[in-house]
This record gives structure tokens, C-alpha cells and sequence, in this order.
């Protein structure tokens, strides 16, 4: 059981990384974003094209680093893949979703292009890398790390949530104590507000979507070093993101954060009673609670 | 091919574009008229096709017993799985209602896609239910002692164009009527409606569990056609996406146009398979793939560039008034 806890926080840290992206254009763009887990599985990608041809093809070196199952092709793959996913991310707004704005179609809309969007995102990794489950190394699992109360955890699992811990304070940091944080924050409360007060809200929506989608790219690439890659990963991860971030209240960032860390747990947990496979079904019904019990999230928000 | 072959294939495409208009009438009645954004298609697709088989098949005897498990089998005629289709999958939107309908429209939307993935999960992983992965097989067809099997597609295409238009009549009749009016004017604007004194969360309730039934049926006949179900098939892409965008193509808000979205767009997805034959060895066994990715292309053209699709709504409802 504190074993299951202990993955439970593992998987609640790369749901946070897309919850986090999610709630952001939730708050800021009004619009339920169903590509949101395909952004994460791109950038999955991006980094298995980097890690196994570019770099490979480059010369650089594939030796792990200590005890973890990944080399510096990946310590390169990260940064790059994070750009990729972010400059996607906007380039997606600009020939999709603002020309929509423009025409004040309905968020409904937009969130329907979003589920198109997701679509072909889906598409296009599987006729590139086809629909098989990938690995970006071969071989077989690093041995487990023994911890206290029979907790075996694997060196790359704590790698994981070192990251996590990383990016989230950096965001944290950027969100405080920057004047584009500052405005972001001061969006994602009130539009109307904010563009009175002279903040330049095109800019906004651009930064909205380069830090939603570069979050994006490394909840992504953790979970393909945690299980896999598969081209439906992001798809999967939709239930358990929208449940996060409705439980933390819609736009709220560290309510995200802690709805995403309470899905990991409780998905985790479920295994020890349920079908490995009935995971987002549990993720669905948490969400059905919420809705029905307070829609607003348990830190406030809109509803 | 001769004409023989031609025509049976033609047949076959007009079966399953007509069952897909099915579905698109249902959906219209739900985002078209009343602007309920259900994305969980797949789910009563899935509910309605397997309600029927369990309904129409007989339990399995003997050393079928040891390999086929299910539920129930009631070996009832064909007109029963299609009733009780329709009332499972109107049940089932009830139930998702209840928690959604008072909630911001995006809500229904990420709780139909829930209940779509959660159904289908429910399907692969209970054996006792209806087989598991695996599925049921050698569903009954109605009047299927009449025809040599050879051209039983035939009758299938009538039974299939009879209910599609009966489902369209009673549509265009409820749409006319005084209630077809209130659910666009909720879809126009919710405050003003329920300004006028209409229980907003009632209405949206009857569209919802009005178009749910409808997809049931869809489901239904897709499972005698094919005979055989299994809940693989009832995948996003298939089960939902592209009942959306037949419904974007031919226009949202116009059952006449839900129809021909579900025909054309079907007559592109069948049609592109033939240019598949067209692409290099390696990129064939991908060809799908690229079809979809065409189809969703497709979406976004729609949205951006003709968001009422081919037939747009029609604004005069009554030919009394001009």
C-alpha cells in the first residue's frame, strides 16, 4: 500500500505538468483544451526522434548516467523537445483557435477544434512511428532502489519527481515575481479587467500556450521513461487531467497541482482492488463526485 | 468489378451511411437544436449495439456455453432489441445529466467522453457481461428466412432508409412544435429562455435523453448488420469523431443536412480507400491513418471557413409565417 502511494505520487507529478498547462488555457482562453494530453504525447516523441535518430546520428553519447536508464542524449532531448511543443503550441493558436476568437465562435467551438486537433496530432504520430508501444531504451528495468517500509522505488522514478519539483517551482518563481507572470495571473482572473489596465493580451495567450505546451512536453517524455510511448498515452491521460484540474478549481495552478497529486494517488490505489486498466474510469468518477458535490473545485474557482 | 459487384457495394455503403445518419440526427437534435456538446457518441453506440444483442441472441448452450459468456439472452425479435436500445441509452443519459446539465457546456462534453471511455473499458474487461474482448457473434437479422442470404443487404437497406426517415419525421415534427422552439432558444440564449419561464435543466434533459435514444438505435442496427460486435469498434475515432464532423459537413441545426453530411462524408471514407491502392508498399499499411488525418483536417476547414456546413440552418420553422 505505501508502495502504491509512493508510484501514486510519481504518476500525480506527470498528470500535474499537463494539469498545470491545462488550467492555464482553461482559465485564460475560456475553452476546454482536448488536445491538451496529445501535446504530451508529441513531445514524448519529439524526444524518442532526438534521442534515438538526431543524436544518435550526431554521435552523441547514450551512456546512462549513474544509476538512472537515461544518457545525455535525453538531458539534450528535454530542452529541445520543450520548444518544439511550446512553438507548436502556438503555431496551433495562430491558424486555428484565433482565427475562431476572431469570429466569436462559441468556447464550445473552439473546444471542438480542439478535440479535432487532438485527432490529428494522433494521426500524424501514428503514420510517422506507427501504433506499436516504444521505449527509448531497450533492456531491461534498473534495479529498484530498497527504501524503508518495503518501498521499492527505481532511480528513475525519483528522477522523475525531482524534475517535477523543479519545473513547478520554476513556473511557481515566473508566475510571482515576473511582470508577464504577474500578467498572466492577473489574465487568467479577469479578462476584461486586464486588458483595461493596458496588459497586452495577444501576448498573454501566446506565453499561455508556450508554457502550457512546453509542460506539457515533459510530463510527456517522464511518462515515456517511466512505462512508455504509445500514440494514444495522451488520450489517456485526458480524464485524469481534466478531473485534476476541476478538482483544484478551473484556472487555479496549485489547485492543479494537488488535484493532479490526489488523481495519481487514487488511481494507484485502486489497482489494489480494481483491473490496472479501470484507472481512468476511476479518474472519471472522482470527477462525477466533484461536479456534483462542489463543481467550483475544493480551492475555489469558476464553475 | 461487374455491375453486380458494384451495385452490392454500393448497397453496403448506403447501409452504413444510413446507420450513421441515424446517429447524426441524434446528435443534431442535441447540438444542432439545443447546443449540448456530447462527445461521448461512442459510449451509446457501444450501450445501444450490445443492449440488442443481448436482447435478440439466446443464451449459449452446450459447449458454446464454455466460451461465450453472457449477461442475458432474451431471443427476442428484432423490433424488441431496438426498443430496448433506445431505452438503455435513454437511461444512460439520465443518468449523466443529472450531475452535468446545471454545469458550463464543456462539462457535459469531458463527462461524455468519460462515460464513452468507461463504458468500453466495462465491455473489454467483464467476461461475464457480454464475452469480454472478444465480443458476440452470430447476431440474428430480422427477416432473414425470407431472402437467400446472397441479397439480404437489400432488405437490410430498406429496413435501415424506413427507420433513418422515421427518425427524421418525428425530428422535423418535434423541432416544429412549440418544445422544438424552446430548445433553440436555450441554445441561443440560456437567460433569456429561462426568462420567459422555461425550466432550462428540464428541457435540455428531454433533448439529451431524446438524442441518446436515438443513438441507441443507430447502435442497434449497426450490430445486426454487422453481426458480430466487439467493444474495439467502438473507439473514439470511429464511435464519435467522425459522427461530428458529418454533422459539421452537412450542417448543424438541419436535419436534412445531417443526413447528407452522413452520406457524403461516409462517400469520402470509402472512397479514399480505393486511392490507398494508389500509395507506395511501405505507407499502405498506414493508409488509415492518413485518411484520418484528412478527415480531421476536414473538421477545422469546416469550422473555420463554413461553420454551417453544406446546408445551413433554416430560420423559417412554420410556412404559415413568412
Amino acid at each position: 500500500m505505501a508502495e502504491l502511494f509512493v508510484y501514486g505520487i510519481v504518476l500525480g507529478s506527470i498528470i500535474a505538468l499537463g494539469s498545470i498547462g491545462l488550467t492555464l488555457v482553461f482559465g485564460i482562453l475560456r475553452f476546454a483544451n482536448f488536445a491538451h494530453g496529445d501535446l504530451m504525447t508529441a513531445g514524448a516523441y519529439v524526444a524518442l526522434f532526438l534521442v534515438t535518430d538526431l543524436f544518435r546520428w550526431l554521435g552523441i553519447s547514450n551512456e546512462n548516467l549513474g544509476p538512472l536508464s537515461l544518457g545525455w542524449r535525453m538531458v539534450f532531448a528535454f530542452p529541445i523537445s520543450m520548444i518544439t511543443i511550446a512553438v507548436l503550441a502556438i503555431l496551433l493558436d495562430y491558424i486555428l483557435y484565433q482565427p475562431l476568437r476572431r469570429k466569436r465562435s462559441s468556447t464550445v467551438v473552439l473546444a471542438m477544434a480542439s478535440l479535432g486537433t487532438s485527432f490529428i496530432i494522433q494521426m500524424i504520430v501514428l503514420i510517422l512511428w506507427g501504433g506499436d508501444s516504444l521505449f527509448y531504451k531497450p533492456g531491461i528495468l534498473r534495479p529498484a532502489l530498497e527504501l524503508s517500509f518495503g518501498i521499492k522505488i527505481r532511480p528513475d522514478q525519483i528522477f522523475i519527481i525531482l524534475v517535477v519539483l523543479f519545473s513547478i517551482t520554476a513556473l511557481h518563481f515566473f508566475l510571482k515575481y515576473t511582470k508577464m507572470g504577474k500578467a498572466m495571473r492577473a489574465t487568467a482572473d479577469n479578462p476584461e479587467l486586464a486588458r483595461i489596465t493596458g496588459i497586452d493580451t495577444g501576448r498573454i495567450i501566446q506565453w499561455t500556450w508556450g508554457i502550457g505546451g512546453a509542460m506539457a512536453a515533459i510530463g510527456g517524455i517522464l511518462y515515456g521513461i517511466d512505462v512508455q510511448l504509445h500514440p494514444g498515452m495522451g488520450w489517456g491521460f485526458l480524464l485524469p487531467l481534466f478531473a485534476a484540474t476541476i478538482l483544484g478549481g478551473i484556472g487555479n495552478m496549485y489547485g492543479a497541482l494537488i488535484g493532479a497529486l490526489v488523481m495519481g494517488v487514487v488511481q494507484q490505489l485502486s489497482t489494489a482492488y480494481l483491473l490496472p486498466t479501470y484507472k481512468s474510469a476511476i479518474a472519471f468518477i472522482i470527477m462525477i463526485l466533484i461536479l456534483l458535490i462542489r463543481p467550483q473545485g475544493i480551492f475555489g474557482g469558476r464553475t | 468489378m461487374e455491375i453486380g459487384g458494384i451495385v452490392a457495394y454500393l448497397v453496403s455503403l448506403a447501409i452504413l451511411a444510413g446507420i450513421y445518419a441515424v446517429f447524426t440526427l441524434g446528435l443534431n437534435i442535441q447540438w444542432g437544436y439545443t447546443g449540448l456538446f456530447n462527445i461521448g457518441i461512442a459510449g451509446f453506440f457501444c450501450i445501444g449495439a450490445y443492449a440488442s444483442a443481448l436482447i435478440t441472441t439466446p443464451m449459449p448452450t452446450g459447449i458454446y456455453a464454455q466460451y461465450v459468456h453472457q449477461i442475458f439472452g432474451w431471443n427476442l425479435p428484432f423490433v424488441f432489441g431496438i426498443l430496448g436500445a433506445a431505452l438503455v441509452c435513454g437511461f444512460i443519459a439520465f443518468l449523466i445529466g443529472i450531475p452535468t446539465l446545471r454545469l458550463r457546456e464543456d462539462y457535459l462534453a469531458i463527462a461524455t467522453i468519460g462515460i464513452a471511455e468507461t463504458i468500453r473499458l466495462v465491455f473489454n474487461n467483464e467476461q461475464w457481461l457480454a464475452n469480454g474482448p472478444r465480443g458476440l457473434m452470430g447476431l440474428p437479422q430480422p427477416l432473414q428466412e425470407w431472402i437467400d442470404p446472397k441479397h439480404y443487404n437489400y432488405i437490410y437497406l430498406v429496413i435501415v432508409l424506413l427507420i433513418m426517415v422515421i427518425v427524421y419525421l418525428l425530428i422535423e415534427r418535434g423541432i416544429r412544435s412549440p418544445w422544438g422552439r424552446v430548445l433553440r432558444a436555450i441554445r441561443e440564449d440560456e437567460v433569456s429562455a429561462t426568462m420567459s419561464g422555461k425550466d432550462i435543466f428540464h428541457f435540455k434533459m428531454q433533448s439529451l435523453i431524446f438524442g441518446s435514444m436515438v443513438m441507441g438505435i443507430g447502435g442497434a442496427l449497426y450490430a445486426h448488420y454487422t453481426k458480430a460486435i466487439s467493444p474495439d469498434v467502438f473507439t473514439p475515432l470511429y464511435g464519435t469523431f467522425i459522427i461530428w464532423v458529418m454533422l459539421m459537413v452537412g450542417g448543424s441545426g438541419n436535419n436534412k443536412g445531417a443526413i447528407l453530411g452522413a452520406f457524403v462524408v461516409w462517400g469520402i471514407w470509402t472512397g479514399t480507400n480505393f486511392m490507398t491502392d494508389l500509395l507506395p508498399y511501405t505507407l499502405k499499411a498506414r493508409a488509415p491513418y492518413i485518411r484520418f488525418l484528412l478527415i480531421g483536417i476536414l473538421l477545422e476547414v469546416i469550422l473555420i471557413y463554413r461553420p454551417q456546413g453544406l446546408l445551413g440552418e433554416e430560420k423559417k420553422i412554420s410556412k404559415m409565417i413568412d
